[in-house]
């Protein structure tokens, strides 16, 4: 039963994906890859992946539709008509396809136990992970702990992107065009999605504070806790005109949320260090190592929800901002 | 006994909420303009977001995912009839009448 319904999600996401190629409209295909996302998450969901799964539909279905809406509101919304190249594109997918079809004759069933996935660290990292953490979510535990390494670079990659963005658009708008303009922007005049809205922003900011909080328990952490908390703000700003969202909360906070995000992070490892263990190994942290080990993950997750959540505030008011330039 | 009869009970609310998203889903893409489909398309938003739920909670029984369901039942049953008063209202905002009389099958509801 499973099995039919993943590969009609599939269908699905292949039909998806070839309209997203096909269609002219750029508002269209925006809406196409937030479908997408959101049946790539449901894919990930019936593959026992809960945790992609969160991450795939808070930032996949949810964010990065909001930043391609408000990128295309500076550009126009039909593609250009495109010259030449065609063959070449065609003939290049047309062999990349071929020798990925030709690489998955080699690929272990879906689900062998006996695949090299599962026989590398994984068991190592399922039997430890209640013995040297305490809590029985192991994605957490080999995302903040056993690989904090690489999510101290994801966070990193977090900070250099919302840097990279806020260089090319702009940090600040010039003088003029920093007049709140409240009565053009937001939702202001319209009753029923004020008042829903307003009534959901904070059940959304709780959730997203839930997600970060019990993450450790159930799926959930700092990446989807700061799409979820990001996605109540922008409503916010949606609703009640950019400015006014910016007085909540102000661009240097933002700023301050993706920086100081970034430096707890990496002073978590700094002062592992100082009190005698390797970078990054919170088993120093606290008398009892599975204490520390808790304690560390509390503050690099909080950490990383920081950077998640100013990060993509901040690219979403950059575009917000050239917005109301033109 | 009163296990089965709520067994029953459930199934029925669950294919009648299928029916509705059935019914939504023909009505989206069979209406002939914009205002008629996204009332057809709302009916999965309201009727059937409410029978599937409910036949959900009792086959969930007196337990935490039925106070989990009941919470994303009322959250649908908000934002989807907001999400459609909106596109109704951006619609109109846009300049397209709700004009029975005229089928406007535009290019908008068929991509692809």
């Amino acid at each position: 039963m499973i099995f039919v319904f993943a590969l009609f999600l599939l269908t699905l996401l292949v039909i998806t994906a070839l309209a997203i190629v096909h269609t002219e409209n750029l508002f269209v295909a925006v809406m196409l890859t937030s479908i997408f996302s959101l049946l790539m998450a449901a894919n990930f969901f019936i593959l026992d992946a809960a945790d992609v799964a969160l991450t795939e539909a808070a930032v996949g279905a949810g964010v990065t539709t909001v930043i391609f809406l408000s990128a295309l509101a500076l550009t126009g919304e039909r593609e250009k008509p495109r010259v030449g190249g065609r063959n070449i594109a065609l003939v290049t997918v047309g062999i990349l396809a071929l020798l990925i079809i030709y690489a998955t004759f080699d690929k272990p069933r879906l689900g062998d136990p006996n695949a090299p996935v599962h026989q590398h660290v994984a068991p190592w990292y399922l039997e430890k992970t209640p013995e040297y953490m305490g809590f029985p979510n192991v994605v957490t535990a080999v995302l903040s702990s056993f690989r904090g390494y690489d999510t101290l670079g994801e966070v990193f990659v977090v900070f250099a992107a919302c840097i990279g963005v806020l260089f090319i658009l702009g940090v600040r708008p010039p003088r003029e065009s920093l007049e709140p303009r409240d009565e053009s922007s937001g939702l202001r005049h319209h009753l029923i999605p004020q008042v829903v809205g307003r009534l959901l922003v904070p059940f959304i900011v709780l959730f997203g504070l839930y997600v970060q909080f019990h993450g450790e328990y159930g799926p959930g952490g700092g990446f989807q806790a700061g799409a979820i908390i990001a996605t109540g703000v922008i409503l916010y700003a949606l609703l009640e005109g950019e400015a006014e969202a910016l007085r909540a909360v102000p661009r240097s906070v933002l700023l301050g949320m993706v920086i100081g995000g970034a430096m707890l992070f990496g002073s978590v490892g700094v002062v592992c260090m100082l009190m005698g263990g390797a970078f990054l190994d919170y088993s120093v942290l606290a008398a009892d190592p599975v204490w520390g080990q808790q304690l560390g993950i509390l503050i690099i997750e909080a950490g990383v929800g920081m950077a998640v959540c100013g990060a993509l505030l901040s690219i979403f008011h950059a575009f917000a901002a050239r917005e109301s330039l033109s | 006994m009163i296990d089965i009869g709520l067994d029953i009970l459930s199934w029925i609310l669950l294919t009648l909420g299928g029916a509705c998203v059935l019914i939504g889903g023909i009505g989206g893409l069979r209406l002939p303009n914009f205002y008629t489909r996204i009332h057809a398309a709302s009916l999965t938003d309201t009727m059937a977001t409410l029978l599937i739920f409910a036949g959900m909670m009792l086959q969930a029984g007196l337990s935490l995912p039925t106070l989990k369901l009941l919470a994303i039942m009322l959250f649908l049953l908000l934002t989807g009839p907001t999400a459609t008063y909106a596109l109704a209202n951006a619609a109109l905002l846009s300049g397209l009448k709700p004009d029975a009389e005229t089928v406007t099958d535009n290019d908008k509801g068929h991509a692809g």
